[in-house]
């Protein structure tokens, strides 16, 4: 399993950001399947992206002149969410996949949680809240609607975006300013928290993992619990990047269905499954 | 945070339905175009210059 999760979210993140003029050149691709969005966090300014943030559409949607139900975005979110919840976070986002790479770097020991855990969770609704919907709703900074997600915080914008335009911009490169070295201690801090603590940003910060957390309860893709075959070893607990119970872990909107618990179960209760138990 | 507790086991057709539905919504009123536009130009905010 872990090998094939690797697999998928390498060749997810290569696929979706497989436009490679982009990267030669500087440039972004500006093709038709720029319409549709991608389940994972995925900077559209990333030279390779070949399609749109779920994130930064619902910004531009949200950040048009007068108010506007962003119907389009929160239809990919609704569609991505019920079918694969957090399965998105765990297979298909290549900024989870560049957090699980940085912890697994033999650097420091390993921690699984920040302290305060059961606060900090909670900051990732507070993204969602604050900086993608009324910061683009309101009226901020000289009155100008701002998508605050990106420019404020997006660690994905500036490692898949804005590293990658600048290296090879020489146009851009010169109006990076203030905000720019702000937005790469941004990076750096997670970067370098990656390093210690499993997925930071994701545990805490993420505001597509707080809306597809909402929908892990009744997605289509599930770890189901046998629990008459339990013998509570917590074999699974200990294996969980995310230390969650088993009985926490179907119903969890922490839960990326890494699958993790289902290689260390010596019993099998543990599966992926489509069905439901109710 | 067990807000969709008692959900049936064809709740995620639904929300997938749903989704279907909100698509063709934004189809209807233009917002594929906002999203494409957004999309092909570089975000000077996302890349921390705008």
């Amino acid at each position: 399993m872990k090998k094939l999760r690797l697999t998928v979210q390498l060749l997810f993140t290569i696929v979706t950001n497989g436009y490679l003029y982009g990267f030669l050149n500087g440039k972004i691709y500006r093709g038709g399947l720029k319409y549709l969005c991608v389940p994972g966090l995925n900077c559209y300014s990333c030279p390779g992206a070949i399609a749109a943030c779920p994130i930064g559409a619902l910004q531009a949607l949200l950040n048009q002149q007068g108010f506007q139900i962003p119907f389009a975005a929160l239809g990919f979110l609704f569609l991505f969410g019920s079918v694969l919840g957090r399965f998105v976070c765990g297979w298909l986002c290549p900024f989870g996949l560049v957090q699980d790479l940085l912890h697994k770097l033999p650097i420091c020991k390993k921690k699984k949680r920040l302290p305060c855990h059961h606060i900090l969770k909670y900051g990732k609704y507070a993204v969602l809240i604050l900086l993608v919907v009324a910061g683009s709703i309101f009226l901020w900074g000289g009155f100008a609607k701002v998508p605050a997600f990106c420019k404020y915080l997006c660690p994905s914008g500036t490692l898949l975006g804005a590293i990658p335009l600048l290296s090879a911009n020489e146009a851009l490169r010169s109006q990076a300013g203030g905000l720019f070295l702000w937005k790469l201690g941004v990076l750096l801090a997670i970067v370098l928290l990656s390093i210690r603590v499993y997925r930071p940003f994701c545990q805490y910060l993420c505001p597509l993992g707080a809306i597809y957390g909402l929908f892990n309860r009744f997605s289509l893709v599930q770890i189901h619990w046998e629990k008459e075959l339990c013998i509570s070893c917590m074999a699974c607990e200990s294996a969980c990047p995310v230390a969650l119970s088993p009985q926490e872990i179907s119903r969890s909107p922490e839960c990326i269905r890494c699958g993790k618990c289902v290689d260390a179960c010596p019993r099998n209760c543990l599966l992926f499954s489509p069905k439901h138990r109710g | 945070m067990d807000f969709w507790k008692g959900c049936n086991r064809w709740a995620w057709a639904l929300g997938a339905l749903t989704g279907g539905l909100l698509l063709a919504l934004g189809a209807l009123q233009g917002q594929f175009d906002v999203i494409w536009k957004k999309a092909v130009m570089i975000c000077l905010e996302c890349i921390g210059i705008g």
